[in-house]
């Protein structure tokens, strides 16, 4: 009795192992943002490959606790900004290493490339490479809040009450900018960060009367800013591109201390067992074609080469609106963050909060 | 404790009527009960016995009619403020107080003062001889010590009426016999007024001044246990109170009262119609008490009464003081009960044995067989 | 046959005490273990109590701490007070369909989930929602009014999503109170005030006190209804741990932070288990 289960276990695992082994078709679990994978794509993807593709929406954040709490098992690939990949590998060991001779570099913008590739080498193994990039910067309904050109306007009197971003660590870094500070550059040492963001906090707590509420996530932004409750704001430019297609008034400008621009990448999650479909998924949207189709749905750019012909003229036109020339160059790109800097940034964060 | 001219009516319902939608619960109830007196009501259940009370209690406003204590209405008196008191039929003590407090909860309500409802709780847990049990809790009672602190709770407040709702239905045959005693004994004590109802007679027939039959929302007959039991004046309160050999037939004679009737299994009996004014031809029921037929070995011991039979012993229902034998008769017709004697004459009675029988005449009553319908044997 | 027996025995313990030492014991402990450790450089730990002194040294920690624990408490009495009469009409007054289709309504709220319950209160009460535009209409007020982000509109929010959890263990006990003991306290001339007080009241106690602990608990570990509905002010103590945990990726701090929470409300109960003299037994059941 028990050594027939067992044999039939083993056939079964034999059976299994083989299976998995051979077949060319995997299962692809992506952790990534909404609008990344739209499901038109998705569903050409698995046409094309025969790969299976099972979407999990997230963000930063809960990308990292997920991979941290399962030890990077649960999901064949993630896609966290760049600047948060060296810190979370160098402490959890959550990723693996990208096997770059796989990924077709012929398709990506070179410099956004080699930029990504030097921000997430931990120990000279590189552990990303770029997808989509955007800014972070003001929205704001031009007609009622025309004086808000930089974060440090969303303090000014005449939006007193009209005002919401979020209490998270952009704003820290964009307050400190617009106060002429350099937090990026202070990123190495400690102490200088730490002063640095003890001003922005004092900064934020005398704000903090002029603000309606924190928004806490993107429909609650697009709430208060279409029904004018708020008239200024700190967000993401595909957000204020979005309210602007409402309401002309509405759009997103670029802070004159300039926007602060993140890349989310792709990596692979350390426990991740199908990486062949991965490399396939990142060749598949890096075709200008398709990142161009995923442009359209998620608002934002990609890294892939060409791939600005096929996005629609009205978003370019957004953009271009948004973006002269000067503010492209000017805008602030977020280098690596060492580990152990968000504790600092989120003790000033919860004083800010608890501040009356 | 001081009562109004003795005589005078404490409780008063006048035209008394229920609707609840189209069912008529109680029907133009009209009743008085004189101070101090143990008033009963007895019906089977679904009467509309407890719709009065509760309207006498205040927890049901009547259609029509006025309830009156003391000769004043208390139509638009609220229930926490009527003269009356109530216990309930499972009770209603408070399980959250102490025996103490359940009693002193009336007293503690009319802003007593504490030493005085100390007094008052001692006072009244003496008189139903409980003496010292004030701090136990409620479920530490026995069914029977339950009862007297319900009572107790109503009496400490003095009340002008007390009403009692079948208070005895959930204690054993043994302590229900006891309780009966010892309610009417507490009654004497305190000399308050009661209204008590019940579906039970014999609870009604020991201690009551005054009984009221009840039936379909209507007094049959109010009177004393005495009366109800030989003077039934309808065919219900004859079948309800007490056991009855009962036939239905036709009045073949009729005369000053004296009636000759062929039962429907063709028996020829003799009953009294009571000045009920039955005449000849007229369908009858007639009721016949076991205890009111005479028994004897010799048919020539009985050959002063009127119905005179003899039959066969086919069942023996021993009892104790409450023996029964059931006979056949040879006339043919159906069984008829008979009390047994317990001068120790019928002790060897045997199956089989044979014997006769006889009634008077006026002990049968005869009813005319009308509208209303003779209860159910499980209505008893 | 007695073998049989303490198979079956063991076959029926088996899932509770796996759903207890996986789902309860096992993470407990875990987190526990993770709450001693201190992170002295990359990838090292060692144990410490430093983050329990973490918490008891920084203020906003404890001012969080205690204003989620008396916000918990007053969302708890005010869920009581609205929830007692409502009780009490569906168990005592309410008889049949109504009945019935009362209780239903309680429960209606509870199909559609937390966050759309909480957008639903967020539509009502913002400036441009339904309450300040009425407001607005029957020329009350002369400009839209804010009723979102602030204590109150938490309150609320808390109060109403804790709502069944109150009114259900408080029918099922008043409903266990036969009428006839509430008609004897009005035959004895209590008022209604007295009765309620003296006899439905103590009555009650035990669902009163499961219901208070149920709502005071979910209160506690609520996150979404104080940071939606809060506003800016609105420092509730899971925000702190859940910054900790997903934010900051300090689990150490969210972890030691945890325990606290785990302490707070045992405490919070076992006080109002003494006050009220249930116990916990008698409660639950």
């Amino acid at each position: 009795m028990k050594s027939k289960t067992l044999t039939s276990l083993a056939v079964l695992t034999a059976f299994g192992l083989g299976l998995a082994g051979s077949a060319s078709a995997e299962t692809l679990r992506l952790l990534t943002w909404g609008g990344y994978a739209p499901d038109e794509v998705v569903a050409m993807f698995e046409k094309e490959t025969g790969h299976k593709v099972e979407v999990t929406l997230s963000n930063n954040e809960e990308m990292i606790a997920k991979l941290r709490a399962t030890g990077g098992r649960g999901f064949d690939l993630a896609q966290p900004s760049q600047d948060r990949i060296a810190g979370p590998q160098a402490e959890f060991g959550i990723y693996k290493p990208m096997d770059l001779s796989k990924i077709d570099s012929s398709q990506f913008i070179a410099s956004m490339l080699e930029a990504t590739k030097a921000n997430t080498t931990v120990d000279g193994e590189v552990y990303g490479v770029p997808h989509v990039w955007g800014t972070s910067g003001l929205v704001v309904n031009t007609a009622m809040a025309g004086s808000v050109m930089d974060y440090t306007d969303l303090c000014n009197a005449d939006v007193a009450g009209k005002v919401t971003y979020r209490l998270k660590r952009p704003t820290l870094i964009g307050f400190a900018f617009s106060m002429g500070l350099d937090p990026f550059a202070a990123y190495g040492d400690e102490a200088a960060y730490q002063a640095i963001i003890d001003q922005v906090q004092a900064k934020l707590i005398d704000c903090k009367a002029n603000v309606k509420t924190y928004w806490g996530g993107g429909d609650e932004l697009m709430n208060l800013m279409r029904s004018g409750e708020t008239v200024a704001s700190m967000a993401w430019d595909t957000g204020g591109w979005k309210l602007n297609a409402d309401n002309a008034d509405i759009t997103f400008v670029a802070p004159a201390s300039g926007a602060l621009g993140w890349i989310d990448t792709f990596v692979l999650p350390a426990k991740g067992k199908a990486d062949q479909a991965a490399y396939d998924w990142i060749n598949f949207v890096m075709q200008p074609e398709i990142a161009g189709m995923i442009t359209d749905v998620a608002g934002n750019f990609t890294a892939s080469k060409g791939a600005d012909e096929h996005v629609s003229a009205d978003l370019k036109a957004r953009y271009q609106a948004s973006f002269p020339p000067a503010d492209v160059d000017n805008i602030k790109w977020y280098p690596p963050v060492p580990a152990g800097l968000e504790a600092l940034e989120g003790a000033a964060l919860d004083r800010v909060k608890a501040a009356n | 404790m001081t009562r109004d001219t003795p005589g005078s009516a404490d409780l008063e319902c006048l035209a008394l009527c229920k609707q609840f939608d189209a069912f008529t619960a109680v029907d133009h109830v009209s009743f008085a009960v004189p101070s101090g007196s143990f008033f009963s009501i007895l019906g089977p259940s679904g009467c509309g016995k407890t719709t009065i009370m509760r309207m006498i209690a205040g927890f049901l406003e009547p259609s029509s009619g006025d309830i009156r204590i003391k000769s004043k209405s208390v139509l638009d008196v609220p229930p926490n403020k009527r003269p009356v008191n109530m216990v309930f039929q499972h009770l209603a003590l408070f399980p959250m107080m102490n025996i103490a407090d359940n009693i002193g909860y009336g007293l503690r309500r009319q802003g007593m003062a504490k030493p005085e409802i100390g007094r008052k709780v001692d006072e009244a847990l003496e008189r139903i001889g409980l003496p010292g049990i004030g701090k136990r809790k409620v479920d530490e009672l026995s069914g029977g010590q339950k009862q007297r602190v319900a009572i107790a709770r109503c009496l400490v407040l003095e009340p002008d009426v007390l009403l009692l709702d079948e208070p005895l239905g959930a204690l054993d045959l043994k302590l229900r016999e006891h309780m009966k005693v010892e309610l009417k004994a507490l009654q004497a004590a305190f000399g308050t007024t009661f209204v008590y109802i019940t579906h039970d007679q014999s609870e009604a027939l020991v201690m009551s001044d005054q009984i009221a039959v009840m039936n379909h929302g209507r007094f049959e007959q109010v009177g004393s246990g005495r009366e109800l039991y030989y003077r039934p004046e309808t065919a219900f309160v004859a079948g309800f109170v007490g056991d009855s050999n009962r036939w239905k037939g036709r009045v073949t004679r009729a005369e000053s009262g004296l009636l000759q009737i062929t039962t429907q299994a063709g028996l020829q009996v003799t009953g009294a119609d009571h000045g009920r004014g039955l005449a000849t031809g007229d369908q009858a029921e007639l009721f016949v008490r076991p205890e009111a037929i005479r028994i004897s070995r010799q048919a020539e011991d009985l050959s002063h009464l009127e119905n005179r039979m003899s039959g066969q012993v086919t069942t023996l229902l021993f009892n104790g003081a409450d023996s029964r034998a059931i006979l056949e008769p040879q006339t043919g017709g159906d069984p008829i009960e008979v009390a047994l004697p317990q001068s120790g004459e019928y002790a060897d009675l045997k199956r089989g044995d044979v014997l006769h029988f006889a009634w008077a005449g006026d002990q049968a009553n005869a009813f005319a067989v009308n509208d209303q319908a003779a209860p159910s044997l499980e209505a008893q | 046959m007695r073998a049989g027996n303490k198979l079956a025995l063991i076959l029926l313990l088996t899932p509770l005490l796996l759903w207890i030492g996986l789902l309860i014991i096992i993470p407990h402990i875990d987190m526990f273990l993770v709450s001693i450790r201190e992170r002295v450089g990359v990838g090292k730990y060692q144990i410490s109590l430093a983050n329990y002194w973490t918490f008891l040294g920084e203020p906003l920690y404890l001012v969080t701490f205690a204003r989620t624990a008396i916000m918990s408490v007053l969302a708890t009495v005010l869920t009581l007070i609205i929830g007692f009469p409502v009780a009490f009409f569906i168990a005592k007054i309410a008889k049949g369909r109504l009945q019935s289709s009362l209780f239903l309504l309680c429960l209606v709220p509870f199909w559609v989930s937390e966050l759309v319950r909480t957008f639903g209160w967020m539509i009502l009460l913002r400036e441009t929602g339904l309450i300040s535009n009425l407001l607005q209409w029957l020329g009350l007020v002369d400009g839209p009014v804010e009723l979102l982000y602030n204590d109150v509109a938490m309150i609320v929010g808390l109060v109403y999503t804790s709502m069944l959890f109150m009114v259900v263990p408080l029918v099922t006990t008043l409903e266990s109170l036969d009428d006839s003991i509430i008609e004897a306290g009005y035959d004895l001339g209590g008022s209604t005030v007295s009765i309620t007080r003296e006899i439905i009241i103590p009555h009650a106690m035990p669902g009163i006190v499961s219901g208070s602990i149920v709502v005071f608990m979910l209160s506690l570990g609520n996150y979404l209804t104080p940071t939606m509905l809060g506003g800016k002010d609105s420092l509730w103590f899971t925000e702190l741990i859940y910054s900790q945990f997903i934010v900051r990726f300090n689990w150490e701090l969210g972890a030691a932070f945890g325990f606290m929470l785990l302490i707070l409300s045992s405490a919070i109960i076992w006080l109002l288990l003494k006050l009220t003299g249930q116990t916990l037994e008698k409660t639950m059941t």
